[in-house]
């Protein structure tokens, strides 16, 4: 098992990383020592019990690990698949100091690919406690706290504003990565908890302040969804996409099956993506799926690439072509574009962030040819909602600011997720909403 | 599901429409508007809000592309996949003294829901509503029901004055003091029609209608320049100074799928149907 090869899977949207199959999975779970003081739990956000599944894995007892994972994680075929594992669990792992780490996330994906197969088991919950608690927003952070607060018997409304839930692992991660199919089956076994969706509700126009305010409690996972841009010239062109929407006409909308889907895309036939983290990667993969000659541009260097390692891996081996240490400058064309002028760039002095900051060489110039040019360079907190509470403190960014445990100023509304954190990744989304679901289980329950 | 309640074609091609949705019936504003959804394979496309009353929301659209038709050929019974909204910010009401509401062709559905929050508010209302020929005019009885003084301009003629509602406008804010002005239509009736009050200095607002997406301020697809600064006219519209906006942009932004539209109500037409043979 393993990767299906580059020049196969450029032509569809099928997944990429087939898993293991049981016997690679048992014998890598074979090669766990067991720490008795496991170090890579300290590495995962949400403190799965690492050994434990790994133990249950290793003497065939596939549904006893992913029983074991849930404890801890409700998406653990989300999380096996996408998270950063070699910055969290993996880089912890004992053995990576001799020899290679264990594979970690593979096992949690494959532990929980087999429950899957073989049908998830219900999850407990707690009888009724009469509270009413509103999420808003139905992304990882969304998804958790609304499982784990239906868990203790919470009655949740969860409110969506597109029409499908799921937020990024919906609208952004493409298939390949992340088949739509398993996050469905992980988020209805969320939702099978009693857990109430209201989609196409945007809350804050759908649903007034003052009505949320009705609820007991309110958990805000509204996310970082807001798009930047480079504010260069040329950016509103006819063919300058930002990721978001690239991906969300895509993944959505399904625009690359245009036109039995209604929704178009630029049919391009060059691409220039900029940026280096997994939008970007995920944009560029995409578009070269979409039968593009893809182009992409880092201002740093390679090894600064914040994307994990396997998707960087994989665009390269798709062909994608990767111009580090350059910036675009310009974006040139007349109603439509046309290419891309880059300046080089060179690495000073580390930043605050710890890496090199990028500098331009003045007048070291270069131009792409290209006929869409794709910005993926961040994303903010989804503004339109919490601009319009009162009395809930922000950040410089726009997030909103709330403690270790998920309470921001307002009594009571909590959050988690990108929208306190800026972009980040989901299984921190998931480790922030489990902390703001315990917090507004307490607040519930001394009210 | 979404029920589809009444539907009409009220005029040449512009169709009226009434869809059970509550949570967007119950707060809706003057300005504002929805994103549809047809069916599982269909496109988001907005529309303003022309109307709410209970639990239904009235849309007024013109059949120009394949949503559209799609939507049109919808029998009242039936059903659209997704509505979201109300979205975007409503218009600015207030006691302005005297306003004037210029509305042209499928854009004067807009006209009497912001007509009658701005009377409401106290203001003296003078509509000004065209199209292009008696055929395709709509909402006049509702207009007239309302404004204090109503105009009527077609293109050819055939019915009120002939000539365009920008004429009017003129003579209007020549004539008297004019305290606010919107104007709601097509993007080259909204900037020749703007350059009205220009000089004199008119509070004038324009309703954009760039192509979107989510209409959450998500994707970007509906930036548009105002003031020499990017704006998202699904949040922070879809109403702007109409002497700050670049419509020429605006223009040049909403014929970038142009190919994929023709193709699109190509097959339809081959088909007058969303079946798979149809795509
Ligand atoms: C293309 C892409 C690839 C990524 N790849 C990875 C990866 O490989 N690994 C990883 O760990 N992370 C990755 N991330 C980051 C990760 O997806 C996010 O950190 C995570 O999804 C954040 O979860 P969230 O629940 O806070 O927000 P989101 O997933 O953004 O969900 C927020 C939801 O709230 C909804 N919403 C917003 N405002 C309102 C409102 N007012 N009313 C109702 N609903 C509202 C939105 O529509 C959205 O569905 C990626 C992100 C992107 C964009
Ligand atoms: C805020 C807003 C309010 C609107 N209100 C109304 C209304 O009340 N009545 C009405 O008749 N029309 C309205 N429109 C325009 C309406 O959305 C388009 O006519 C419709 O999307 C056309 O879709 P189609 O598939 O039938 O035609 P197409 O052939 O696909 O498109 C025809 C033209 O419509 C525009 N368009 C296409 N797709 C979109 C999209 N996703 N978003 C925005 N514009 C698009 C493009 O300029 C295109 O060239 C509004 C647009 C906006 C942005
Ligand atoms: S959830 Fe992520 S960090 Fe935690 S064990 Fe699984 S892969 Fe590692
Ligand atoms: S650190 Fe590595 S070897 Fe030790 S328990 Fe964790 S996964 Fe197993
Ligand atoms: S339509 Fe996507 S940001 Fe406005
Ligand atoms: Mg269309």
């Amino acid at each position: 098992m393993g990767d299906r090869p580059a020049e196969v899977r450029i032509h569809d949207f099928l997944e990429v990383d087939t898993g293991f199959s049981p016997e690679e999975a048992i014998a890598e779970a074979n090669r766990c020592l067991q720490c008795k003081k496991p170090a890579c739990v300290d590495g995962c956000p949400v403190n799965i019990n690492i050994p434990v599944f790994i133990a249950e894995i290793a003497e065939g007892n596939f549904a006893n690990a992913a029983v074991s994972i849930k404890t801890q994680n409700m998406l653990p075929a989300i999380c096996g698949r996408v998270c950063p594992q070699e910055t969290q669990c993996e880089i912890l792992c004992i053995l990576g100091n001799k020899d290679k780490p264990i594979r970690i996330g593979q096992l949690e994906r494959f532990a929980a690919d087999e429950e899957r197969r073989t049908g998830i088991k219900p999850q407990d919950k707690k009888p009724s406690t009469g509270k009413r608690v509103a999420v808003i927003g139905s992304g990882p952070a969304g998804i958790t706290a609304a499982g784990e607060l239906a868990r203790e018997g919470h009655s949740v409304v969860m409110y969506e504003s597109l029409h499908l839930p799921g937020g990024v692992l919906t609208y952004g991660i493409p298939a390949f990565r992340l088949p739509k199919d398993v996050v469905n089956a992980e988020l209805d076994q969320v939702l099978k908890l009693g857990v109430e969706v209201k989609l196409n509700h945007f809350v804050g126009k759908s649903v007034s302040l003052s009505e949320l305010l009705t609820y007991d409690a309110v958990m805000l996972g509204t996310g970082a969804g807001l798009p930047y841009f480079m504010n260069i010239p040329g950016e509103h062109l006819n063919g300058v996409y930002s990721a978001n929407e690239f991906l969300t006409r895509v993944n959505l909308m399904h625009a690359d099956q245009f036109p039995r889907f209604d929704t178009p895309i630029a049919k391009a036939s060059r691409v220039v993506v900029v940026g280096g983290g997994n939008v970007a990667m995920d944009a560029a993969r995409t578009a070269r799926r979409m039968g593009a000659k893809v182009t992409l541009v880092y201002r740093r260097r390679s090894e600064d690439l914040p994307a994990r390692l396997a998707e960087i891996h994989h665009a390269e081996e798709e062909g994608i072509e990767f111009i580090t240490c350059a910036n675009p400058t310009r974006i040139l064309g007349e109603q439509v574009v046309t290419g891309v002028e880059c300046v080089r760039m060179q690495m000073c002095e580390l930043d605050a962030s710890g890496r090199p900051a990028a500098k331009p060489i003045d007048g070291d110039t270069f131009t792409l040819d290209c006929d869409v040019v794709i910005q993926a360079i961040g994303q903010g907190p989804n503004p339109v909602l919490v601009r319009e509470i009162e009395g809930i403190e922000r950040g410089r960014a726009g997030n909103v600011i709330a403690d270790g445990d998920g309470k921001t100023s307002h009594p009571k509304i909590f959050a988690a997720g990108d929208v306190t954190t800026g972009a980040a990744t989901v299984i921190l989304a998931m480790g922030g909403a489990k902390k703001a679901a315990q917090s507004i289980c307490s607040y519930l329950t001394s009210k | 599901m979404y029920t589809i309640e009444k539907s009409n074609e009220i005029a040449d091609k512009i169709f009226e429409i009434w869809v059970d949705a509550p949570h967007v019936a119950r707060n809706a504003q003057a300005g504002q508007f929805v994103i549809i959804r047809i069916d599982e394979t269909g496109e988001r496309i907005p529309l303003t809000i022309s109307r709410a009353r209970g639990d239904l929301v009235r849309i007024v659209f013109m059949a120009v592309g394949k949503t559209t038709h799609a939507l049109a050929a919808i029998k009242p019974g039936g059903n659209i996949a997704d509505i979201v909204g109300p979205l975007g910010h409503p218009s600015e009401v207030k006691s302005w003294g005297t306003c004037v509401i210029v509305g042209g062709g499928a854009g004067i559905s807009s006209t009497p829901c912001i007509a009658e929050a701005l009377k409401k508010a106290g203001n003296k209302v003078i509509g000004i509503i065209g199209a292009r020929n008696a055929g395709m005019l709509i909402f006049e009885d509702e207009m007239r029901e309302i404004c204090d003084e109503l105009h009527v301009t077609t293109d050819d003629g055939s019915k009120g004055r002939h000539g365009f509602a920008a004429d009017v406008l003129k003579e209007t804010v020549a004539d008297q003091k004019i305290d606010a002005v919107w104007i709601i239509g097509p993007a080259i009736m909204m900037k020749i029609t703007s350059m009205a009050t220009r000089d004199k200095g008119i509070k004038t607002f324009v309703s954009l209608n760039p192509i979107m997406v989510d209409g959450t301020g998500m994707c970007g697809s509906c930036r548009c320049q105002v003031a020499g600064k990017t704006v998202f006219a699904c949040v922070d519209g879809p109403e702007f100074d109409a002497h700050e906006v670049d419509f020429d942009l605006l223009m040049q932004r909403q014929r970038y799928y142009m190919e994929q539209e023709k193709e699109a109500i190509a097959l339809w037409n081959q088909h007058g149907c969303s079946c798979a043979e149809g795509k």
